[in-house]
């Protein structure tokens, strides 16, 4: 490892940085050090190191431009472990910790030797915008290669290859007034509102609140303006009802005032979260928020000049090296040139010559500047060329110097002679864009406005813009804007402002700014050294002239031929340069080439955040039975069916799933089993109309079902298809209980109360789901009744409880349900109890069971059986596009019910009612002990030859050991004309199954033993 | 034509680039064409581009009320694939995917398409049966596919957490090697340059106000640029149909739907495939410029604003993170909503209307992109013809009356 | 995401709550078995799907389990009304080009 340097940039003095507190970090292998207070950024331009990054198409090398989000070159990687690694983090806004380890995210062998900068020194000139859709086409079989090599060069930073060990949280929040920033309009907007007894929100991206206050020239009611800043929070954190959120990105504005905060609550300590009382914090938190009115004052973001090399490290936004003086104490150079369009640039020059350093000259596009600064500038005897302009660097890692010439802007070119001027650093200004991202997140197009050369936000309902963002520049006008707006936003939640006062600021006189945004050049545009519009994708005034010359006109055509705008920072510095460069080549104004759009997120946002907690078992609930302690004491392997665990099947010892389930299916056909049914949907129907309304939901006859019995029904939508099935029991003359498939519980209970609320709202009928309250225990075998009786003061007799009958009384001492259904075939009961006895009833049919060799059984076992029967699961057998005819079910269609129920109209369509639908049919395959593939296709010729026509598919098959051979249930094209006939089944091994057609029921057609 | 390639590129570089020619006119519209196509994204221009090219007719104008490719084209995550279960639509979706296979040469234009494979994860038992059923069908058809085990998967993706420690453990997979990605504006501007060689007018910035018809006939369109004028008018408006066919006087059984979806910043490749799946909700790849893109599901509400509702975004994230762990550290760049013409089926309208001359091509739902071609050569054969090219025929808008539905809805065909 | 005020619950919820059901006002025929296949199929699938003022149900599914209607901008999303089944709208495209 190296040795670490000093810090031959820092100031002795001034500064928000804690010289009492230094930190050790590493950048590229280098120890260094910095101090409490330093972003990444300054820490490294202290240490003089200018090369951090190379760029993305022509590996050019790049240094620090900015201070903030709108930095496009310091990209890096952080993190000492792998699983701690964090892509692309923006130096500027990464707070310097102990121990920090950085490194570029660009640049091979090493950022400062890198072979691909050679290559894009050689190559770059073949590589103007758009050039790979125009080459790499022939011959056709070498594009995988080419795309191999262009995916070699591609992404900033890598993902770790392990699971992030920290956690992230979510918190929603409501208030009267959310303020976006807390530079000076948004501190005077919080203010006003806090005062007033408004629930105030105030976030603000960086680590300290204060905005442009924390690095101004200009005082406050006498004092230096960050005094004012600590007076305001100091209030603000005494009022109850305000919530200060500093490290909080507003990074989403969605529709009626919802606005995502990223607030960043230890990304400023360590790689990840430190513990905390033995526990380990959050990382992130994600404050959703729902605003009453939103207060945009997230100021402005100031453009660089566009001219020749202005990518060589040394080439910096003009603001950013005010920013880095006086707020982190660091002089990012020996020798500074200023280019500027503004007055208000004016300050770099002056922050840097009070560091004692050389500014060379200010370099300004204005003929004749002549504001406040403009003057202090002549007074401290700094050279001031006027009507002049930076018009290329030069240097190769650092710029050495500075090709300065007048410039004629409306005639855009150089119009006198050139003069180069030794330096280390050009500071450069075009002007002040108004953050205008977050409302142009909800789809509010910004409108450009002359006065001030910038887009400003479109207006949005609810929404009240102040200060920068609202062209206010001024220090003076952006405080009584803020709070104006403060009023403004208090008055729309009926409130009245209180108590707002501005603070006394001398007003400081600037001339009107000149409307220049890239720079002349003494040769033409494409033949001029390159000159970058947006650093991190390379995107030069070249590449612009290039799409506009080839007819990419539309300025959303511009940006995605030249991918301007598509980096992380998504154009904070170029897009608005980008569309001035369009429009002179296209002999347009900025606003009649567009606008510019922005989308969430205003800042990228790590996955994680926005997932917050809920992965894994917080991903989606997981719902348990309550007899799931024992399945699991038992041994039960578990299937997923919707939300719910159930058991899948009871393995004992060493036996196979195939070995458990025939054993579960013997002993069900032989002798007694019992399946946890609970987690089937129950709703509870009441009301008079309850039996008209059921009458109407099923296909099936509901008028004469008495009390005390059940019927199966099926559902269906109203384009004739199957969507649930389940069996209903009269409980009484105005009382149903009904069940429903497994999955679809949720999605019939609001069926039926889309029927009830929107259609039929006549008549009288209540549901209330009853799912959890029952838990639902089948027992299914010759000995059921044997066994039940042994635990119930029921008469189980089969002449006063018949198939499809349901009864109430005690098993095993408790308030029971009991329903003679049978989805097996065999005589079975189905138990229902409250959920909470549920276990002393399981517990006690064991006890009593076990001299029957009472053997649980899971779903595997459950569709074996049901399927032997020929008995449907919809979803399985059914996909959506299967008629209660489709599936033989014609018993089960109510013809000549008077009411038109849901589904029976369509039934009449001229394609439902086709005789070649598919329909249920049963396979048997002619190999025995085959077991047909669930979703292998039909076809009705033995030879193979693709491709070629199916008839349809196998739905559901199993091995059935009362049959002793495998079985299918499969949807055939005219299946009810197929029977006996011969069906093939090719598979992907190349073998080619064939099976006969038989009917659906496989096992005990007439339905004796369930009637016992 | 221009003619492009690396050697051009060298050639143009020595002259600084300074003469390449247009790659579309900007033309003042005819009074009357043989064919108008109302929408320039990526559909309508290929449409033109087949009309031009298979059936000689060059008279043609597409009619783009913004810019071409602005629409879905721009906005969708580039995921090409042909294995959709029903014979109807797998063989339309197929057609798409052989054309893909030669489209950067047929339009001397990179398009970028890349056969990275295509991923369907199986979460339950019966998503597997699904899958099964699926890459049966789609075998007899004679479109590559083949079912993945868990560790075959892992192979292939060895940063997905194929463990049983996730929600919904991963069971199995569906896997269609010539399925892939391409750069989506590129198609829209490759089909747009070889139609404009081809003599076909592209109207951009020119909004169809109104559809002329007379005695039961589309006699032209009204637009910004006044009334134009044709016997034959194809409809390809995707989001916008029904504002369009609301114009001609007719209803649709399509309802426009916010469609979400997001990038990351751009990463070192870590991802070669398209992975997708439909029981956690999320699917994602991995540009040539390293961005993750991942979709999201649609939102459920109409809508017109591209944009959705940010649970939706939200979830989308979390069926990421339970999928991959290791990209929680990732950030999300950028998100965006796309307008998609939703049917009852998921299944387009490639038809005929009660207008006369009147053609509609519409209700791709989230499968758009990937038919581009497809659908713009049967619906160019339907136009030249005046009747429905026999791939195009099954999806009528006749089939919501008589009920012959292609449900991809059904069985997991669905999504993107 | 959408704020939406629940007509039933006097209070508006966040969307998450809620479930959108598709336009609203679409009133199953009284005879069905007397309707041509192509009301059958109009009434099925054929939507108005404005550009504009939609007339919508939703369904307050974590809330108080009320379907309601909801009128709605597609494009801004704004909400202009909100009202209980069986009540008409109030607001429409023509009416808001009134107001204007």
């Amino acid at each position: 490892m190296t040795q670490p340097s000093s810090q031959p940039n820092r100031l002795a003095n001034n500064g928000r940085i804690d010289r009492s507190r230094p930190l050790r970090f590493q950048f590229n292998g280098t120890s260094y050090q910095g101090y409490a207070g330093d972003t990444l950024a300054s820490a490294l331009l202290a240490n003089g190191v200018d090369v951090v990054n190379r760029s993305f198409k022509y590996a050019r090398v790049r240094g620090i431009v900015a201070a903030g989000a709108e930095e496009p070159n310091a990209i890096l990687q952080l993190g000492r472990s792998e699983a701690e690694q964090v892509p692309n983090v923006r130096a500027t806004q990464q707070a310097l910790y102990d121990g920090l380890v950085a490194t570029s995210t660009s640049g091979w062998p090493k950022v400062d030797g890198d072979v691909m900068g050679v290559v894009g020194k050689m190559g770059g000139r073949f590589m103007p915008a758009g050039f790979y859709y125009k080459t790499f086409m022939s011959p056709a079989a070498m594009w995988p290669k080419y795309e191999k090599a262009i995916r070699k060069a591609a992404g900033l930073g890598r993902a770790p290859r392990e699971s992030d060990p920290d956690i992230y949280d979510h918190i929603n929040r409501h208030c009267d007034v959310l303020v976006i920033g807390a530079g000076p309009a948004g501190l005077a907007a919080a203010l006003a509102a806090g005062r007033s007894g408004a629930r105030v929100i105030l976030c603000d991206e960086q680590e300290e609140m204060g905005g442009s206050l924390l690095d101004t020239r200009e005082s406050i009611d006498g004092q230096p303006a960050a005094a004012w800043v600590e007076r305001v929070l100091a209030e603000l954190a005494g009022v109850a009802d305000v919530l200060l959120l500093p490290r909080t990105t507003a990074n989403g504005y969605h529709d009626h005032n919802f606005v995502t905060l990223h607030e960043r609550r230890t990304e400023h300590l360590a790689d990840s979260a430190p513990l905390l009382n033995g526990r380990r914090q959050v990382r992130a938190r994600m404050h959703k928020v729902r605003a009453g009115q939103v207060i945009l004052a997230t100021g402005t973001h100031e453009r660089p000049l566009v001219y020749a090399n202005n990518d060589v490290p040394g080439n910096m936004v003009a603001g950013a090296i005010s920013t880095y003086i006086r707020r982190y104490a660091v002089v990012p150079g020996k020798r500074l040139v200023l280019s500027t369009s503004n007055d208000h640039a004016y300050r770099a020059a002056l922050d840097w010559h009070d560091t004692g350093r050389e500014v060379v000259a200010i370099v300004d596009a204005r003929e004749k500047p002549d504001g406040d600064l403009v003057t202090e500038a002549r007074s401290r005897g700094i050279r001031i060329i006027t009507g002049s302009a930076v018009i290329e660097t030069r240097g190769a890692k650092r710029v050495t110097g500075a090709l300065v010439a007048s410039i004629d802007i409306a005639g855009f070119k150089v119009s006198g002679r050139v003069e180069e001027l030794a330096c280390d650093t050009v500071g450069s200004s075009g002007g002040y864009s108004p953050v205008v991202h977050l409302a142009a997140h909800t789809g509010a197009r910004p409108e450009w406005r002359d006065d001030i050369l910038g887009f400003v936000p479109g207006k949005v309902k609810g929404q009240v813009v102040a200060g920068g963002v609202n062209g206010k520049m001024s220090l003076a006008e952006a405080l009584a804007d803020g709070l104006e707006a403060a009023s403004n936003a208090l008055m729309a939640n009926g409130l009245e402002a209180q108590g707002g006062t501005l603070p006394k600021v001398r007003t400081v006189r600037e001339g009107k700014a000149a409307a220049l945004f890239d720079v002349p050049h003494l040769k033409p545009t494409m033949r001029a050294p390159k000159q970058f519009v947006d650093l991190q994708n390379d995107v030069t005034t070249a590449g612009i002239a290039l799409a506009t010359r080839e007819g990419f006109e539309s300025i959303e055509h511009v940006k995605r031929y030249t991918a301007l705008g598509f980096g992380t920072d998504q154009g904070k510095l170029g897009n608005i340069n980008g569309m001035a460069v369009a429009a002179r080549c296209l002999g347009q104004t900025i606003p009649e080439t567009g606008t510019t759009v922005f989308r969430p997120n205003y800042t990228p946002i790590t996955f994680g955040a926005i997932a917050g907690r809920h992965c894994r078992e917080l991903f989606d609930p997981r719902r348990y039975t309550a007899l799931h302690a024992w399945h699991v004491k038992h041994g039960a392997k578990f299937e997923e069916v919707g939300q719910w665990m159930r058991p899948w099947y009871f393995p004992k010892g060493n036996e196979s799933m195939h070995e458990a389930v025939q054993r579960e299916c013997r002993a069900v056909r032989e002798s007694v089993g019992v399946l946890d049914a609970s987690t089937l949907g129950k709703i509870e129907i009441q009301g008079k109309d309850a039996r008209e309304f059921l009458g109407r939901l099923y296909s099936n006859p509901w008028a004469k079902l008495d009390v005390g019995k059940c019927r199966y029904g099926l559902m269906c939508k109203d384009d004739g298809m199957v969507m649930d099935d389940g069996v209903t029991a009269c409980l009484g003359e105005n009382h149903f209980h009904m069940t429903t498939t497994t999955g679809g519980a949720a999605g019939v209970l609001e069926w039926l109360e889309l029927w009830h609320q929107t259609e039929w709202p006549e008549l009288e009928v209540y549901f209330n789901s009853t799912t959890d309250h029952w838990v639902a225990m089948a027992i299914n075998g010759p000995n059921a009744r044997k066994l039940l009786a042994e635990l119930t003061d029921m008469d189980l007799s089969n002449e006063n409880f018949k198939f499809m009958d349901w009864r109430e009384g005690t098993v095993a001492g408790v308030p029971a349900r009991v329903f003679r259904i049978s989805f097996t075939g065999e005589l079975s009961y189905e138990i229902n109890v409250q959920a909470n006895y549920a276990m002393h009833v399981w517990e006690a049919l064991f006890e009593k069971g076990e001299k029957y060799g009472l053997t649980p059984y899971g779903t595997e076992t459950m569709h074996v059986l049901r399927a032997e029967k020929g008995f449907i699961i919809v979803g399985q057998d059914t996909d959506g596009s299967v008629t209660p005819e489709d599936l033989g079910m014609q018993w089960c269609v109510g013809y000549k019910k008077p009411f038109s129920w849901i589904g029976r109209r369509a039934l009449t369509r001229p394609d439902t009612k086709r005789e070649d639908r598919k329909q249920m049919v049963g396979l048997k395959p002619l190999d025995s002990r085959l077991v047909l593939e669930e979703g292998a296709q039909i076809v009705l010729e033995k030879e193979l030859k693709l491709p070629m026509p199916m008839a349809g598919h196998v739905t559901s098959s199993y091995f059935s050991p009362v049959l002793g051979h495998g079985f299918a249930l499969a949807l055939l094209k005219g299946g009810n004309q197929r029977m006996g006939q011969t069906v093939y089944l090719p598979m992907a091994d190349g073998k080619v199954h064939a099976a006969e057609v038989v009917s659906p029921v496989f096992y005990d057609p007439k339905g004796d033993r369930q009637n016992v | 034509m221009q003619h492009y390639s690396g050697f051009e590129l060298v050639k143009h570089g020595l002259s600084h680039h300074e003469n390449w020619q247009r790659v579309w006119r900007n033309p003042e519209p005819r009074s009357q064409y043989d064919i108008i196509i109302v929408g320039g994204g990526g559909h309508g221009l290929a449409t033109a581009y087949y009309l031009a090219k298979e059936h000689g007719i060059t008279n043609v104008a597409v009619v783009e009320k913004g810019w071409l490719g602005g629409g879905n084209t721009a906005r969708n995550t580039t995921i090409v694939r042909s294995n959709y279960l029903w014979d109807e639509a797998a063989w339309l979706y197929e057609h798409a995917m052989k054309l893909w296979e030669g489209l950067s040469q047929d339009l001397n234009y990179n398009v970028m398409f890349s056969q990275r494979g295509v991923m369907n994860l199986g979460h339950t038992l019966q998503d597997m049966r699904d899958i099964n059923r699926r890459v049966n069908a789609n075998r007899l058809n004679g479109i590559d596919g083949e079912v993945l085990d868990v560790k075959q998967i892992q192979e292939i993706v060895p940063l997905m957490d194929c463990s049983r420690n996730t929600r919904y453990p991963v069971l199995g997979a569906s896997w269609q090697p010539r399925a892939g990605v391409a750069r989506h504006d590129a198609v829209a501007w490759g089909f747009a340059r070889a139609a404009d060689a081809l003599g076909v007018h592209l109207l951009q910035r020119t909004e169809v106000t109104g559809i002329r018809t007379s005695g039961g006939k589309v006699l032209g369109v009204e637009t910004s640029r006044g009334f134009i004028g044709a016997k034959t008018v194809g409809v390809v408006t995707a989001g916008n149909s029904g504002v369009l066919a609301k114009m001609a006087g007719i209803r649709l059984p399509i309802e426009s739907h916010p469609l979400q979806a997001l990038v990351s910043e751009p990463m070192k490749p870590v991802l070669d495939t398209v992975v997708m799946s439909n029981h956690v909700h999320g699917y994602i790849s991995q540009s040539d410029k390293g961005d993750l893109v991942i979709g999201a599901g649609i939102d459920g509400y109409n809508g017109y604003g591209q944009r959705g509702s940010y649970p939706t975004i939200e979830h989308t994230l979390q069926a990421i993170v339970e999928l991959f762990p290791a990209f929680s550290r990732v950030r999300m760049n950028r998100q965006w909503g796309g307008i998609v013409d939703t049917t009852p089926d998921a299944c387009p309208i490639i038809s005929a209307t009660p207008v006369g001359g009147l053609f509609f091509n519409c209700g791709w739902g989230t499968g758009g992109f990937k038919a581009t071609p497809g659908s713009g050569n049967v619906f160019a054969a339907t136009l030249a013809n005046g009747k429905a090219h026999p791939l195009a025929a099954p999806f009528s808008i006749d089939r919501f009356i008589s009920g012959k539905l292609i449900d991809e809805h059904g069985a997991a065909g669905v999504a993107h | 995401m959408l704020h939406i005020y629940c007509p039933h619950c006097e209070e508006y919820r966040e969307e998450e709550e809620f479930r959108p059901k598709g336009e609203a006002h679409i009133a199953r025929p009284q005879n069905p078995e007397e309707t041509s296949d192509e009301e059958w199929g109009d009434y099925l699938f054929f939507r108005k799907n404005p550009r504009g003022a939609h007339h919508e149900q939703w369904y307050h599914a974590a809330g108080c389990r009320k379907f309601f209607n909801v009128t709605r901008d597609t494009v801004s999303y704004e909400i202009l009304e909100t009202y209980k089944v069986g009540e008409l709208p109030t607001i429409d495209d023509t009416s808001r080009r009134a107001a204007k």
